[in-house]
C-alpha cells in the first residue's frame, strides 16, 4: 500500500538552515547537509530544500550545497528557489536532487513547466504555489489567490485554475503553502487543499500551519493530500518524524515506519 | 567495478552516490565498447520511454547491453531501465524497446481518486526468495515515481509485486543475469543501499 508521505522543509539562507514566521524573521538553525541526513536517518520520507535567497540574489541556486546533500542523503529530495530556466533546472538533478521545484518562476514563465517535463519528465517538477485566501470574486472563483516572490505580489490568478493549468502544462507534483496558515502552528489550510486534491490528478502536499501530529493526521483524515510538509514543528525539537509517524499510523494512516534494517 | 550507462537520464549522480555510500566504484560512460566489456552494469532511468530508446540506439548501447547481457554479465535495470527492457512501451504512443524480457509497460488505468504518477513510499512483496533480497525484510518499502508499470508476459520473470491502482504489478523483474527494480533503489534509504551492494556482489546462477 502506498504510504502518505511526510516531507521536512528546510529554507536555506548562506548555508545556514533557517526558519521564519509568515516568510519573515528568519533565524539560523543549522547545517543543511547534516540536518537532511539526520532527518532521513529518522524516517523522515522525503526533504525539500529551498535556497530562500537566490532569487533576491539574483543568483543561480547552490549547486555546491546540493551535490553535498546528495552524497549524503539517500531518500528523495527536491530543491527550489532561485530557478531561472531549464538549464537550471537541469544542473540540480544532474546534482543528486530528484525533483526541481518552481514557483514564481511558473506564473511568470509558465512554458517552464512543460520545458522541464518534456526534458525530464514530468515527475521532476513540482510546482510550488503560494496561496492566500482572498474571497470569492469573478476574478478569483476559488477565493484563494496566487502570490509569489516569497508571498510579497498578488498575481491576480486564481490557485485552482493555475493548479489545473499546471497540470495540463507537465507539473508532476503540486506543493500547496497557505500563506494565511504558514508559520501559525494553527493546523492546515483544507479547504484549498482539498479543492485542489481533488481536482487534479497528480500528488498534492499541503503546507503551512503544521504545529502537532494531530494536525497531520486531520490533514490525511479529510483530504486526498499524499504528503504534508512540516518545518519548525520538528526543526525546534518538539516532535520528531518517529512520533508523527505513530500518530498517522494509530489513525490508520498509511505511513513507512520501518527505514532501518 | 560497476559501469553506470549514461544515456541522458537524470538521476546517474544518485546512483553513483548510493554505491559509494555502500562501499562499491562505479565509472559512469556512454562508450558501447566499454559497456559490452564491462564487469557489471547499472542501466538508470528518469523519463519518458520514447526519448530514451531514441538515445540508447543512437549511442550503440542497444546493442552494447545485448552484447553484455549475452556474455552473462549481471546487469541492473532501474525505473525506466525496468520498463525499456521489455518488448514495448505504451508510453509516447507506443515505443519499441529492447526486447530483452517478453512483455510491455502499460499506463495505470486513470480513475477516480487515483493520483498518477504513482509518487511515494509502498511495500514490496517478494514472490521468490533471491539473493539481492538477502538482509532487507519482505514487505520493505521501497520509493516509486512513475506513471507506467513493467508487465511482463510471463510470472517466470517476476521476482517481487507492488499494490497499487488495483493491481499488483511486477515490480522486480529477472531473467537469468539481468534484473530490474521500477522503484529507485538508489532513493530508498536502507534497503534500497542494501540491495545495491547485493547486486554488486550478485553472482547470477544461469548465464545465458
Amino acid at each position: 500500500m502506498l504510504s502518505k508521505r511526510l516531507i521536512v522543509c528546510l529554507d536555506v539562507k548562506n548555508r545556514k538552515v533557517t526558519k521564519g514566521v509568515k516568510f519573515q524573521g528568519n533565524v539560523e538553525i543549522g547545517e543543511p547537509v547534516s540536518m537532511g541526513s539526520d532527518y532521513s536517518d529518522h524516517g523522515v520520507d522525503e526533504l525539500v530544500f529551498y535556497d530562500i535567497m537566490a532569487s533576491a540574489e539574483g543568483r543561480p541556486i547552490d549547486l555546491e550545497m546540493v551535490r553535498e546533500i546528495a552524497k549524503e542523503v539517500f531518500i528523495p529530495f527536491s530543491v527550489g528557489g532561485g530557478i531561472r530556466n531549464l538549464e537550471d533546472m537541469r544542473n540540480v538533478l544532474l546534482a543528486g536532487a530528484e525533483k526541481v521545484s518552481v514557483n514564481s518562476l511558473a506564473v511568470r514563465t509558465p512554458e517552464i513547466i512543460q520545458q522541464g517535463a518534456e526534458a525530464f519528465g514530468n515527475q521532476c517538477i513540482v510546482l510550488g504555489m503560494d496561496v492566500l485566501f482572498v474571497g470569492v470574486s469573478d476574478e478569483i472563483p476559488s477565493g484563494y489567490e496566487v502570490y509569489i516572490n516569497g508571498g510579497r505580489k498578488a498575481m491576480g490568478l486564481d490557485a485552482l485554475q493555475w493548479a489545473k493549468d499546471a497540470v495540463k502544462l507537465g507539473a508532476g507534483e503540486i506543493c500547496v503553502n497557505s500563506i494565511d496558515a504558514d508559520g501559525t502552528k494553527a493546523g492546515y489550510e483544507m479547504n484549498i487543499t482539498e479543492l485542489i486534491a481533488s481536482n487534479v490528478e497528480v500528488p498534492v502536499i499541503a503546507s503551512g500551519g503544521a504545529g502537532t501530529p494531530e494536525h497531520i493526521v486531520d490533514l490525511f483524515k479529510n483530504t486526498q493530500a499524499e504528503a504534508a510538509l512540516v518545518a519548525s514543528m520538528v526543526h525546534y525539537g518538539t516532535y520528531s518524524c518517529e512520533s508523527i509517524k505513530q500518530s498517522m499510523n494509530d489513525a490508520g494512516i498509511a505511513t513507512r515506519l520501518q527505514w532501518k534494517l | 567495478m560497476i559501469h553506470i550507462v549514461d544515456y541522458g537520464a537524470g538521476n546517474l549522480t544518485s546512483v553513483y552516490n548510493a554505491l559509494a555510500k555502500v562501499g562499491v566504484d562505479s565509472i559512469i560512460t556512454n562508450d558501447p565498447i566499454v559497456i559490452a566489456n564491462a564487469n557489471r552494469i547499472i542501466f538508470p532511468g528518469v523519463g519518458a520511454a520514447g526519448s530514451s530508446m531514441s538515445r540508447i540506439n543512437s549511442l550503440g548501447l542497444d546493442i552494447a547491453l545485448k552484447q553484455a547481457i549475452a556474455k552473462g554479465t549481471p546487469v541492473l535495470g532501474i525505473c525506466v531501465g525496468s520498463q525499456i527492457i521489455l518488448d514495448s512501451s505504451e508510453e509516447d504512443g507506443g515505443v519499441d524497446c529492447l526486447g530483452l524480457i517478453p512483455g510491455n509497460a502499460k499506463r495505470f488505468l486513470s480513475q477516480p481518486g487515483l493520483k498518477i504518477p504513482h509518487m511515494g513510499w509502498n511495500t514490496v512483496q517478494y514472490l521468490k526468495e533471491h539473493y539481492i533480497f538477502k538482509g532487507i525484510p519482505d514487505g520493505s518499502e521501497f520509493y516509486y515515481v512513475h506513471s507506467f508499470y513493467p508487465s511482463p508476459l510471463s510470472e517466470n520473470n517476476a521476482l517481487a509485486t507492488t499494490q497499487y491502482a488495483g493491481i499488483n504489478f511486477h515490480c522486480i523483474l529477472i531473467k537469468n543475469n539481468l534484473i530490474s527494480t521500477q522503484f529507485h533503489v538508489e532513493k530508498s534509504g536502507e534497503p534500497g543501499l542494501r540491495l545495491l551492494k547485493n547486486f554488486a556482489s550478485w553472482v547470477p546462477e544461469v548465464a545465458c
